[in-house]
């Protein structure tokens, strides 16, 4: 399973990790982001120990994405140490996924 | 390589019904979904012309009773993109992701998606003001100005949508007549917060890299008068576009590249099926996705049947 994330640990948890950091900016009212949800838990199997894979819910956390400039959900953005190497927004398939990591992260 | 008798290429209504009619006859199916299923039944909110939902039901409650139904069956799912169709010896090959598979009949349900307009600043403001999915991402811009571009149903339907949320919407048309239904339109065009601009189209998305978006340029098209609108956001409800990139070369379809089938939702290729909104029509409804693909797995099934005498 994914990592849920707050503004509160957003620093700790993503920008200081030694590890990539994929998050998942999402909300419940949001489509597109419940048919990604259970691919981002399956990534979050797959990549242990390689990538840690975050969720953060843009509705109780407005500090972050508004830091990074988020005006639309489902967005995902792939950190390596603290910052931003990769981003997208809407809907994307798994493959889609796995590409963005393996050319940016890995 | 895995064999089935039969592929359904998306998880949304249609193909949701194709596998369910499928499965329930004893064929060998899988059922391949990008994401998980509902397709665009994911980004409506309230879906009031289903029959038996008479007061409504949101669309991803829709999407939660169609998955639970099909649930009770067992047939192979799998979760990833079409990456290329090609027609093989008794049937088609499909990449799934990575993964070859072979079908003898493929039931394509991929559907269809919003189609950008194609300006200025669409595509680098993308996420950044610029959005597809008021449903998704009104929220951002509660008590902001934004801009919504189109004349159909969608455009109408989400600009009241939005009209709960936002301080100030400008309703931005090409023409002067809207092609949504009447009572969409009656209901902006008397709303407070919707100014309506008609016979006027957006040049181009302004912004900045930091802040997104921050105005349109604008251009009316019977007197050319060019103008300037600041807002904060701008929702884009041009029309569809099928999902079809994938598919084989040789499939006939429209000049809109929605994929022409028969009645019985059969192609120009035999063994090969179409149903709900990737198909060349005019209703593009969830009850007509849902016709679609009972009517297209039953052809399948026929075909399978003629195919084993």
């Amino acid at each position: 399973m994914a990592i849920q994330v707050t503004d509160g640990n957003f620093d700790s948890e993503v920008l200081k990790c030694d590890l990539p950091v994929l998050v998942d900016f999402w909300a419940p009212w949001c489509g597109p982001c419940r048919a990604m949800g259970p691919i981002i838990d399956e990534l979050a199997a797959e990549y242990t120990g390689q990538i840690k894979i975050c969720k953060m819910n843009v509705d109780e956390n407005s500090a972050s994405p508004s830091k990074f400039g988020i005006r639309a959900i489902p967005t995902l953005i792939l950190f390596k140490n603290g910052e931003v190497v990769d981003q997208t927004t809407g809907a994307v398939s798994k493959s889609s996924i796995k590409d963005m990591i393996a050319k940016k992260a890995l | 390589m895995k064999t089935y008798d039969a592929a359904v290429i998306g998880g949304g209504p249609a193909g949701i019904t194709a596998a369910l009619y499928l499965v329930r006859s004893g064929v060998r199916t899988v059922l391949v979904e990008k994401l998980s299923p509902g397709g665009q039944v994911l980004m409506t909110e309230d879906i009031e012309n289903y029959p038996g939902f008479p007061k409504a039901i949101k669309g991803y409650e829709l999407v939660d009773k169609f998955v639970e139904h099909l649930a009770a069956y067992e047939f192979d799912r799998m979760n990833d993109e079409v990456r290329e169709m090609t027609p093989v010896d008794g049937g088609f090959r499909i990449l799934v992701g990575a993964e070859p598979i072979v079908a003898k009949t493929v039931i394509l349900c991929s559907g269809a998606r919003y189609k950008r307009v194609g300006i200025p600043g669409e595509e680098l403001y993308t996420g950044k003001g610029v959005s597809y999915c008021a449903l998704c991402d009104g929220n951002f811009f509660k008590g902001k100005t934004v801009a919504v571009i189109g004349g159909g149903n969608s455009a109408l339907e989400e600009s009241l949508y939005l009209s709960r949320l936002v301080d100030k919407l400008y309703l931005i048309h090409r023409r002067d007549d809207f092609r949504g239904a009447k009572c969409y339109q009656d209901k902006c065009f008397t709303h407070p917060k919707i100014d309506v601009l008609r016979s006027t189209i957006v040049d181009e998305i302004v912004g900045d890299p930091f802040k997104g978006v921050t105005g349109v340029k604008l251009a009316n098209v019977k007197s050319g008068e060019k103008s300037n609108l600041p807002v904060d956001g701008v929702f884009i409800f041009v029309g569809f576009e099928p999902t079809a990139s994938f598919v084989p070369e040789a499939l006939k379809r429209d000049k809109n590249g929605f994929v022409i089938t028969d009645c019985e939702m059969l192609t120009n290729l035999p063994g090969f099926f179409a149903a709900g909104d990737v198909r060349s029509k005019n209703c593009r409804q969830v009850a007509t996705a849902v016709g679609d693909g009972a009517t297209a797995a039953t052809a399948a099934h026929a075909y399978l049947e003629r195919l084993h005498v």
